[in-house]
């Protein structure tokens, strides 16, 4: 156990050396060309904001009902098939239909190839499900149709959602995936997330709609609110434009009012299209209805064929400048609703860093200090070990860019603290076994031997509690996992191979020394 | 020599006694859980003005209408932590305190931790920090099955389990808050623990194959003994880095470290008092150890 080859020394060495190099690279400047890995530090120390947000499908489940139902009853129409009583009913479409057609239906929905009904050949499963009782069908979304229709709404959504964070110019967001009705936003270095939640919670579903005094309007009327809550106003269904139809939205000055606006551009479609309503309805009141609130009911004057046009609604610069950003990056498909929120000010991570940094300091120094009362000359070995060690952990961390948060020093701290115990197995057994061998060499070769099960049984337990962290925790937590855990690898190279390199330096240097440890 | 094996049995009584108060105040008291697993709302805030103060910000955050709120001198005198349920889980909670804030303090306060937490995320969290503790029992109890013989594994688990509820108990008989890092403490516990066990079981398995002649109360108290120096050296080294982390690691980090320090006390004693004790009482002897390795 304690023969070295040089080649083996030289690996050793260049090992180390390599990693305190990399680890160093945190604290000076390299060339970014050269090397341009670094530790991230968590939210928690740098500071900034934590979003989780959860996707209402409702909203967009009843909507594809809705426009299935059209469908439904259009595609059987064209087939000569009765369809009857067609409604939605707790997210269940229910129709019935004649003895006749039932067996007609019924092929339509289960055929593969269905273009009503698609199926996905990969989970054996069509995208609905049917149900007869008799001749009333039942008709929902498969398990399968559920998930692709969570998958494509969290697709869009999470296209908005950085749409929207990009606008704002936070600096390195991520923002993620969380299983398939969740997005994760992380804004570093945000310590007021207030504006970004403001925005995110809005759905921003623009449209232009005509308010109507006719209840019997062949699309439909609803009566909505102003935006501030007083006064309402019926207005059809029928969409005149929506904000897809927008090319561009900016916050503009009106220069004859004074007074802050929106203004808009519209692509070739809707261009058309409200220069045809703006001409045919001129006197009437064009409500613009922003999630279900009436921002303006200006009254039409004229034709407006350029495909501009300008929202006001009394707006603040503020106020105009994020509904120009919501107009611009789009719709939500669903309304997103925050669900975890955890915001550090950036003063406080500098604290919790500087307070890691000292308890790093103190406990590596209590450490050291006693490790070196203890075994002298060899805890001496310990404690440089225990530097290097901490080197490669910073390195390896270093390595793969890994996130440091508060729980994580810790961690290393912890490292610092149960490190030595592999040293401290391996030198008390040692002096074991110098009580009946008198060879230094055979004694300590038999010491590194015997206690090698029991270093290895107890860095596994460590590692098994580590692993599970991993998967389980979250956040600050998971960074102490990987400390803890990547810890204990280097913690076993830095025994089994600087620690022991040391030790077999001095032990042959002082092979008939009596009472070596 | 010190003859741990004197007091096996008043430790026996002393652990059962423990876990069985511990249980109690588990069961009766309950565990004082933090916003992570009960939902809700943590605010830590920084005053500039000596006008700031616990009575005040209760005052004021009395008025808001949040359900039951907490406010709580935080580390220093100018820090503190207003914890509520935020029962409906109103959206703009923390803009409303802030202008409410801003009539009576102006700008000399600072909100340096904003934490909100959904009831459905805390109860997820809940979930997923009971399975996290239970499934690293049961990989421990795996390990330990493979390593060792069954009398052994029992013994390595039933020290564990006192360490958890134990701790647990502490927690609860001080109402100190259950938080996601209580959670990676106890784990953490579960691993030192096991770590501490293993070692002696080592050393107990060793001396079960080399001498035929001594008594597994004998002998769990020589194991005990020679490896004795390194349980005090790794628990003192463990130690002293979590003094330094409860010491200086700041207020956040207190909770956690505090936990750890008491999981390693009791890890320690039962390393001894409970894993040995096991052994002496399922009557381990030689034969058990031999018949395993002729199987092998």
């Amino acid at each position: 156990m304690l023969y070295f080859s040089k080649l083996r020394i030289i690996f050793i060495s260049l090992f180390s050396v390599l990693f305190i190099l990399i680890a160093s690279s945190n604290l000076f400047k390299f060339d970014d060309n050269f090397f341009d890995k670094k530790i991230n530090l968590g939210l928690d120390l740098q500071g900034g904001s934590y979003l989780l947000l959860e996707i209402d499908n409702e909203p967009v489940i009843e909507q594809k009902l809705q426009n299935l139902t059209t469908t439904i009853r259009n595609y059987f129409k064209e087939k000569n098939i009765k369809i009857n009583n067609i409604k939605i009913d707790n997210q269940n479409i229910f129709f019935n239909v004649t003895d006749d057609d039932k067996q007609s239906v019924l092929d339509v929905f289960q055929d593969e190839n269905s273009d009503l009904n698609p199926y996905y050949p990969r989970f054996k499963s069509h995208q609905l499900e049917i149900e007869d009782t008799g001749l009333n069908f039942k008709v929902n979304f498969s398990r399968q149709g559920l998930i692709k229709l969570k998958n494509s709404s969290q697709d869009q959504a999470i296209e908005i959602v950085r749409r929207r964070v990009d606008e704002v110019g936070t600096n390195e967001p991520n923002i993620l995936k969380r299983g398939n009705n969740r997005i994760l936003v992380e804004l570093p270095g945000l310590d007021d997330p207030m504006r970004i939640k403001s925005l995110l919670g809005q759905t921003a579903n623009l449209t232009f709609r005509f308010v109507t005094s006719d209840e019997n309007d062949r699309f439909g009327v609803e009566k909505l609110k102003f935006e501030n809550d007083l006064e309402e106003a019926v207005v059809s269904k029928r969409i005149i434009i929506s904000g897809e139809n927008l090319l561009d939205a900016q916050p503009k000055m009106d220069t004859q009012t004074n007074q802050t606006i929106v203004s808009f551009t519209l692509d070739r479609v809707g261009a058309k299209r409200f220069g045809k309503a703006t001409s045919t309805g001129i006197g009437k009141q064009l409500a613009i209805v922003l999630d279900g609130k009436i921002i303006s009911a200006p009254v039409v004057r004229d034709t407006i064929a350029s495909g501009s046009g300008q929202i006001s609604g009394g707006f603040t610069f503020q106020t105009a400048t994020d509904l120009a950003l919501l107009l611009r990056s789009g719709a939500l498909p669903a309304p997103l609703e925050i669900i975890e929120e955890r915001t550090v000010g950036p003063d406080l991570g500098q604290d919790s860093i500087n307070a890691g940094m000292i308890a790093l300091a103190i406990g590596f120094m209590l450490v050291i200090i006693f490790m070196f009362v203890k075994y002298k000359i060899f805890g001496l070995i310990t404690n440089v070990t225990l530097i290097v060690n901490l080197f490669i952990l910073l390195g390896v961390l270093t390595l793969f860019e890994a996130t440091l948060t508060l729980p994580g020093i810790a961690g290393i701290i912890l490292t610092v603290g149960m490190a030595v115990d592999a040293n401290v197995l391996i030198f008390e057994r040692i002096k074991e076994e110098l009580k009946d061998e008198t060879n230094n060499i055979l004694a300590f070769d038999g010491g590194y031997t015997k206690s090698r099960t029991a270093i290895l049984d107890a860095n596994i337990t460590t590692l098994l509690a580590a692993i599970i962290l991993f998967f389980m925790g979250s956040g600050p937590v998971k960074g102490f996992a990987v400390t803890l855990g990547v810890g204990i690898f280097t913690t076993l190279f830095s025994v089994y191979f600087i620690a022991r390199l040391f030790t077999s330096i001095y032990v042959s240097r002082n092979k008939d020394k009596e009472k070596l440890i | 020599m010190i003859a741990f094996n004197k007091y096996y049995n008043h430790f026996n009584l002393l652990s059962s006694l423990l876990i069985v108060v511990s249980l109690l105040l588990l069961i009766f008291k309950g565990l004082n859980f933090g916003i992570d697993f009960k939902g809700g709302t943590l605010i830590e805030l920084r005053a500039s003005d000596s006008k700031i103060n616990v009575s005040s910000l209760r005052d004021r955050f009395n008025q808001m209408d949040l359900g039951d709120v907490s406010v709580k001198k935080f580390g220093n005198d100018t820090d503190f932590l207003v914890k509520f349920e935020n029962k409906d889980n109103k959206k703009n909670i923390i803009e409303e305190i802030k202008a409410n804030l801003d009539k009576s303090f102006g700008n000399n306060y600072d909100f340096r931790r904003v934490e909100n937490v959904g009831p459905k995320v805390s109860a997820e969290l809940l979930k997923s920090g009971v399975i996290a503790i239970s499934l690293s029992l049961a990989l421990m109890l795996i390990y330990i099955w493979i390593r060792f013989e069954w009398q052994f594994s029992l013994g390595a688990i039933l020290a564990l389990f006192h360490d958890v509820i134990v701790t647990l108990g502490v927690f609860s008989l001080f109402s100190l808050e259950i938080n996601l890092s209580i959670i990676a403490a106890v784990l953490t516990i579960v691993g030192y623990s096991m770590n501490d066990t293993v070692v002696i079981f080592d050393r107990v398995r060793e001396n079960l194959r080399k001498y035929s002649d001594i008594k597994i109360f004998e002998l769990t108290n020589i194991s005990i003994n020679e490896t004795l120096s390194r349980t005090i050296i790794t628990s003192a080294t463990t130690l002293l880095a979590l003094l330094a982390i409860y010491f200086f690691g700041g207020e956040i980090l207190k909770g956690f470290s505090l936990a750890m320090i008491l999981g390693v006390v009791f890890g320690t004693y039962s390393s001894i008092y409970i894993a040995n004790t096991v052994l002496v009482r399922l009557r381990v002897s030689q034969k058990t150890v031999l018949r395993e390795d002729d199987l092998k």
